[in-house]
């Protein structure tokens, strides 16, 4: 079943490519997009709590005095502060769905998992208490029903709902409660964010420009449009009337009048429990090996320890005992087996004289050395004049089925594994032509392997290709799985173009 | 070498107006539709509720010589009253219809605190008539407090029937 939902998903995600582009499409933004709607949550609400007067008497009149101007600045950022909190649940809800269907729970992600799904609970409970501050018909709903909820659990020895019996039930000390709730589980919320991000390096808490702009635009002119304005005043006398209700944030209430208390408890005990515990359930396919450092051939230069997008590698004193020298060290809980330390290695160049390249940091599944292997004997092996290497990722569009007479694919575990310096010496070897693949912009399994590729290729990040390398022979194509066909378009056009540059070189020779 | 990226075509830009207006369109109306009410408009809600510490489940007793000589001097109290409080017990009918029994135990490890209840019933808007009932004392059958009270609710209207502490008396409110 997730199989199918994840090519579904993933159409969803080509067409939303077609409008975005690949890099700042939402659906591949959506944690980046989430901390956005979270700094929208933390400037409209520094500004309310200003003008709050956070007293049961006068909390309704200081929000009401927003609602008679909704488009004035407190108005819309009244507005801004709930369509955000709205977005927030709702990315936060496709966050996780999208994380579920790559499969993105276990192993090296196991941390960032498990410390994701408390923020769940938090950003639900922050955002129902923020309705109680209203003291409006709407927070004397959520207050009682939160209230008579929680009452169900065998905690308490008074019934929490007899705060609200009336209106000489509620005082101010409750009042500071709620504002405690409202400020403090948020940063709760913010400080569980600290840590579900620690374990990924260069984490980005912020979207593309274009993509921030184009959200926050979004939501002012839905608060201008349909600014939010408050039920009349809490009247503990009388049951709310019909409600203006935010079902994305309060669902929980009316599932609890259509059910029971003890039911909706027993689901999110349940839902939290299978969440939890989803990490660890056996995988069924066997770990691949992590990455291995030979301290013989690391000179301590630190770029695999820049590009590993998991912070999995940790500088230490080299064995060699010189003062000042460092080698890498793989951490094996945060390793995530990509390869992309490997791209980084200036030992792995393929040029280096040794007969077996062995290369500083290494993976023991796919070393470097086979792979230099593996491209000599296929030019060797090969019977056509413009032979073509392909290096393409297993996570991306599938490069075996380019295989040809005058192909030579290679698919590595990410892009980001191959040092560009195999382009030239693939080149060098008799290739007329070398493409270079992997998953489209942003969508890289690995998060950076892509973005890392792309900027080596293009001589911005180290190793880099040598400027000296012919650049019309050299292609990259950034296509996912089952994106094949761009592949081969971009191959077709190579090959056309490999061909007429050995008749213009062919009378030359001549 | 690079793919050039390509600049977003009118189609693009219509697509990705659609599609944040589409993302506006779903905050917009979940954020406030459809509306939702508790209760229907011809009803109103009746609460029962209390917190309170009913009479010590026994008597008080005299202690024995033989009792008093293995307390410290400071503690030979002439009598011994049990901490355990009596469960409290509670009924509700509605237009001489039974509506709600409740029997609730006193909390603490000890059973020494205050019982406690909370039970909310809707009923129709209109003139009722309320019977409570309730016990606080073990030692003895019967009900220690009764109120009977005929009441106009409107509709959406609350009335909380609660025990008063200081009076020792059910309130309707």
């Amino acid at each position: 079943m997730r199989e199918s939902a994840l090519a579904a998903w993933r159409r969803l995600e080509h067409g939303f490519d077609a409008a975005f582009g690949s890099a700042p499409n939402p659906l591949r933004q959506l944690g980046t997009l989430g901390f956005l709607m979270l700094w929208l949550l933390v400037v409209s609400g520094i500004y309310l709590y200003v003008v709050l007067d956070t007293s049961v008497e006068a909390s309704w009149h200081s929000i009401e005095q927003l609602s008679r101007s909704p488009w004035s600045l407190g108005g819309l950022l009244r507005s801004l502060h709930r369509y955000a909190a709205d977005a927030f649940v709702l990315l936060m809800l496709a966050h996780l769905l999208r994380e579920w269907l790559f499969g993105h729970w276990g192993g090296f992600r196991r941390f960032s998992w498990l410390t994701g799904v408390p923020l769940l609970l938090f950003a639900f409970v922050s955002a129902i208490g923020g309705f109680w501050l209203h003291w409006d018909q709407l927070g004397q709903f959520s207050a009682i029903a939160s209230a008579e909820w929680l009452d169900w659990l065998p905690f308490f020895a008074t019934p929490l709902s007899r705060n609200f019996l009336d209106a000489a039930a509620v005082n101010d000390r409750l009042f500071s409660l709620f504002v405690f709730i409202h400020l403090g589980v948020p940063l709760l919320l913010v400080f569980g964010l600290w840590f579900h991000i620690q374990r990924i390096s260069r984490a980005a808490v912020f979207p593309p420009r274009a993509l921030a702009a184009g959200s926050v635009a979004t939501l002012l002119a839905l608060a201008v449009v349909q600014p939010v304005t408050s039920h009349a005043a809490a009247d503990l006398s009388a049951v709310p009337g019909t409600l203006r209700f935010d079902w994305l944030l309060l669902f929980v209430h009316p599932l609890v009048a259509a059910t029971s208390a003890g039911f909706v408890w027993a689901w999110l005990g349940a839902t939290l429990a299978l969440l939890f515990a989803l990490p660890f359930v056996p995988q069924r396919a066997a770990p691949v090996p992590i990455a291995v450092v030979d301290p013989a051939n690391c000179n301590g230069c630190r770029r695999c320890f820049d590009d590993c997008p998991y912070a999995a590698v940790t500088m230490v004193a080299h064995p060699n005992q010189r003062v000042g020298r460092q080698m890498a060290q793989v951490n094996a809980d945060l390793c995530a087996s990509c390869g992309i330390c490997v791209g980084a290695c200036p030992s792995s160049t393929p040029f280096r004289s040794a007969a077996e390249l062995v290369t500083g940091i290494d993976m023991p599944s796919a070393p470097i050395g086979a792979l230099r292997r593996g491209l000599q004997q296929a030019l060797a092996a090969s019977t056509s004049e413009q032979p073509i290497v392909v290096f393409g990722c297993d996570r991306g569009a599938r490069v075996a089925s380019l295989a040809a007479p005058d192909v030579a694919p290679f698919s590595l575990m990410c892009t980001g594994m191959l040092p560009p310096s195999f382009v030239e010496y693939a080149l060098r070897d008799g290739a007329a032509a070398v493409l270079v693949s992997g998953c489209r912009e942003g969508g890289c399994e690995y998060r950076l392997g892509q973005r890392w590729t792309a900027a080596r290729l293009s001589g911005s990040r180290e190793p880099h290709l040598r400027a000296s390398v012919p650049r019309e022979r050299v292609a990259t194509v950034w296509a996912d799985a089952g994106d094949e066909a761009a592949l081969r378009r971009t191959l077709e056009r190579m090959r056309s173009a490999a061909h007429a540059a050995a008749l213009v070189e062919q009378p030359a020779h001549g | 070498m690079d793919e050039r990226k390509a600049s977003l075509t009118p189609a693009a830009w219509i697509g990705q107006a659609l599609l944040y207006g589409l993302f506006a369109l779903v905050i917009g109306v979940f954020s406030g539709w459809p509306p939702y009410r508790q209760l229907a408009s011809d009803q109103a809600l009746v609460k029962l509720s209390f917190s309170h510490t009913g009479k010590p489940v026994s008597d008080c007793r005299p202690q024995t010589p033989e009792e008093l000589a293995r307390l410290p001097p400071n503690m030979r109290a002439p009598l011994r009253c049990p901490r355990e409080r009596s469960p409290i017990v509670v009924e509700l009918d509605v237009d001489g219809a039974p509506a709600l029994r409740h029997v609730a135990r006193p909390s603490g490890l000890s059973k020494d605190g205050a019982s406690s209840v909370y039970h909310r019933m809707a009923v129709g808007a209109g003139v009722h008539r309320v019977t409570v009932r309730l016990r606080d004392d073990a030692r003895h059958a019967g009900f220690d407090h009764v109120r009977d009270e005929t009441v106009r609710l409107a509709p959406a209207q609350i009335l909380v029937i609660d025990f008063d502490t200081a009076t020792q008396k059910i309130t309707l409110q």
